[in-house]
């Protein structure tokens, strides 16, 4: 659609949804999006050739759906995802950002990837197996990850006769244990990825279904925000301080570049400058559009302050309400992704925002079990693919906020030294002591 | 609320200036990769708005392999020089002298041959990272690839074994020899590009409009005439009214026929369009994995 013709006709901007599709391997999803594309005539010309062409190489004369995004030629070659895909498409009432992740328990670490920026998961379950271990660990992620929508795909239903009655048992395997997660807006839709069934068009073999198709809950699901829009943060990943300018007034510019993490900020607003605790006013909310008197997360800016404060890469701004927990003890759930485990004792380096510190493991809580999704206590270890809570010391106090209050001030990773590989996801805990002003100032 | 609300083109656009940061915070010598072609443009305004007032930290490389349209070059080297931003031209002319680069025999296409100079540039300048414009949208193994990139000391990409790349926390750390390759437009499409140029109000090379050019019908589309893609005796050439929808070498770009001559018509007509822009590129028609097979070996 022409951005001339959308400016005018409608103000109301675009909505995007960011969905993910997960569940074990041969579940069928990359045969569903490539389906959704299909059938929601979003492919192109050249793309439905190509696909016609690999068929008659290799699949006999039948069109490959899942090739649609199994881009890399390992993938084609053994027919199975191995990492995420990304597509778009757009329909009149919405764009849609998809992550096509893999289901081999072997690649969970690329189905993270995937899923840490979706709004939505659609978890797919194969009507003849049901419920197994990895749609217990991908349900798990999704909820740890707090994507705040689930969808259920039971698909191949053309496979077990389009019973109802599996259907609903399938059902209820899911409702036995998403109590434990934490979950709250799930929809359960019957399909045929393979067929088209409930996909886009409405099946014609469920006339006992009486929800949306797919299409149909993507396009109308309400998605509100991911962004908190309470406590200023933005954390500083680079300090703007122009070389030599001809320009006379810039001579004395200090800008701290960054990201708003949270909330909103405004010219002449009160500020704390942490690691330093220094309070100071927001001078001026500089872009490269013009100065702004307000500006809120996730929008990019430099700001500039009344004083002179050690402000570098790594240092975060924060607003005088909402404030955020400061620690070098800290507690998280982690998701592990490396064939090397998480050992209490080891160092890593943790990024968090813009900051990089070192790390210790001090102790595992627990490790969640996924046959009964309860926490085990205390492992000696958490390998690779597991999910558990964690204790950690850094070297440097963090400024943070929990995860479920704040996605962006609320994670980080963890980077193995030597090898520079990321091996862990992190959710932080809500933090035990809220920074608090001493003599006016907020030291840590 | 509604007033705190980004529009599409709004988000991206925050997402990339924010990976621009991270660049210009986690590496020591990054480059930015400047062509001249629609994505690198937006990549250069997003690089203006990401480090403003200050000089942009960080020079402009282009791999030149000797077949660019002259619309392009001129354009590419006025831009830069408007942004005061340093520009570095690497040739692939030079490379095969140099013997960086080595033609097979009968090898024309200087596809293949750029690899090899862009990794001898990232070599001479110590380039710890490059910024490029590519987006997810345009080729299936693209689609695979992560806003950070890594490549090993030879420059490959191992696309079996990339960093995980969770929520906006990009891992940037390298051993020596080790380089990133960053993709701050990954999720744009090309819809979402022009309507940037638009909303920017940015200059492109005139060569994206309609104009009139001689072409020959090649392997389903009209390559434009000039000295390195002569017309044989039995091929059909017309003078058409074309425009380019991405812009490659000039031995391999189709044109198409169009009566384009704003952004807001180039808009509609992609809007309208039922073949992808890359359907355009002789290069990655050769085969399925064309393109994974290029990056693996170092292409952007
Ligand atoms: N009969 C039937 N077969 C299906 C259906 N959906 C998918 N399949 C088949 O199941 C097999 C696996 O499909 P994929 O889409 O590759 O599975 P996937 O979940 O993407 O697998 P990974 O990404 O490797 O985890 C293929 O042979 C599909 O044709 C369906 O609804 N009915
Ligand atoms: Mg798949």
């Amino acid at each position: 659609m022409p951005l001339t013709a959308l400016a005018s006709a409608t103000p109301v901007p675009v909505d995007i949804l960011r969905f993910n599709t997960c569940g074990s391997v041969d579940d069928g999803k990359s045969t569903l999006i490539g389906r959704l594309l299909y059938d929601s005539k979003s492919l192109m010309e050249d793309q439905i050739e190509a696909l016609e062409r690999s068929a008659d190489i290799t699949g006999g004369g039948q069109i490959n759906l899942a090739n649609l995004t199994d881009g890399l030629r390992a993938e084609r070659e053994q027919g199975i995802t191995i990492d995420v895909a990304y597509r778009y498409f757009a329909t009149p009432r919405r764009k849609f950002i998809i992550a096509d992740t893999p289901g081999h328990v072997q690649y969970t670490r690329n189905m993270v990837t995937g899923a840490s920026s979706a709004n939505l998961s659609i978890i797919l379950v194969d009507a003849r197996t049901g419920v197994i271990e990895q749609s217990r660990r991908h349900t798990a992620i999704a909820a740890l990850l707090r994507i705040p929508h689930l969808v259920v795909a039971i698909n191949k239903m053309d496979l077990v006769g389009w019973s109802e009655a599996r259907f609903l048992e399938i059902r209820a395997q899911f409702e036995e244990f998403l109590p434990r997660l934490d979950i709250k807006d799930v929809k359960f839709i019957p399909m045929s990825a393979l067929n088209g069934d409930n996909v886009v068009d409405a099946s014609v073999h469920t006339p006992w279904y009486v929800g949306p198709t797919l299409l149909g809950h993507l396009e109308t699901v309400h998605i509100a925000s991911d962004w908190n829009l309470n406590g200023f943060r933005l954390p500083v990943q680079w300090v703007n301080r122009p070389n030599n300018p001809t320009d006379a007034s810039l001579h004395d510019f200090r800008g701290f570049s960054g990201q708003i993490a949270g909330g909103i900020v405004r010219t002449g607003q009160k500020i704390i400058a942490f690691p330093a605790g220094i309070v100071t006013t927001v001078k001026q909310i500089w872009t490269y559009d013009g100065p702004v008197e307000e500006a809120f997360c996730p929008q990019s800016v430099t700001l500039v302050l009344e004083h002179d404060i050690d402000i570098s890469r790594g240092s975060m701004l924060v607003g005088l309400d909402h404030l955020p927990g400061s620690n070098t003890e800290l507690q998280a759930e982690v998701c592990w992704m490396h064939a090397r485990p998480l050992q209490p004792g080891k160092r890593y380096f943790l990024k968090h925002t813009t900051h990089t510190v070192q790390v210790s493991v001090t102790e595992i809580v627990n490790k969640l079990n996924l046959a009964t999704l309860e926490s085990d206590p205390a492992p000696a270890e958490l390998g690779v693919n597991d999910i558990g809570e964690i204790r950690l010391r850094a070297a440097k106090p963090l400024v943070f906020d929990g995860y479920a209050i704040n996605r962006l001030t609320g994670s980080f990773i963890l980077i193995e030294q030597g090898t520079n590989a990321t091996v862990a996801a992190g959710m932080l805990c809500p933090p035990r002591e809220i920074v608090k002003p001493e003599n006016g100032d907020y030291v840590i | 609320m509604s007033s705190y609300h980004l529009d599409h083109l709004q988000h991206l656009e925050t997402e990339a200036i924010h990976i621009m940061r991270e660049v210009a915070g986690e590496f020591e010598r990054p480059a930015l990769l400047f062509s001249g072609g629609k994505d690198s443009i937006c990549l250069l305004r997003l690089a203006e708005k990401a480090f403003r007032p200050s000089d942009l930290p960080m020079p402009l490389l282009n791999v030149d392999t000797g077949h660019h349209f002259p619309e392009l070059n001129e354009f590419r080297d006025r831009r830069a020089q408007q942004l005061g931003g340093k520009l570095i031209v690497r040739t692939v002319e030079d490379a095969i002298a140099k013997g960086i680069a080595q033609p097979a025999p009968g090898e024309i296409s200087r596809n293949r041959l750029q690899i090899p100079t862009l990794l001898a540039a990232i070599e001479e300048f110590r380039f710890d990272c490059c910024i490029g414009g590519a987006r997810r949208d345009e080729e299936k193994a693209r689609a695979k690839e992560r806003f950070f990139s890594f490549r090993d000391s030879f420059g490959q990409w191992d696309p079996k074994n990339q960093r995980p790349e969770i929520w906006n926390l990009y891992n940037g750390r390298l051993n020596p020899g080790e380089n990133m390759r960053v993709f701050p437009i990954s999720n744009w499409t090309e819809m979402d590009v022009w309507e940037y140029i638009q909303r920017e109000n940015l200059e492109v090379p005139s060569i994206y409009f309609s104009h009139k050019r001689p072409c020959v019908r090649r392997g389903g589309q009209w390559l434009p005439v000039n000295a390195l893609v002569p017309p044989k005796a039995h091929e059909e050439v017309r003078e058409l009214v074309v425009r380019v929808r991405t812009i490659g070498d000039i031995i391999s770009t189709g044109c198409v026929e169009s009566p384009a001559t704003t952004t807001g018509d180039i808009i509609a007509e992609i809007a309208a369009a039922r073949v992808t822009e890359r359907g355009s590129r002789a290069d990655d028609k050769s085969s399925e994995a064309a393109m994974e097979d290029r990056k693996k070996a170092g292409y952007f």
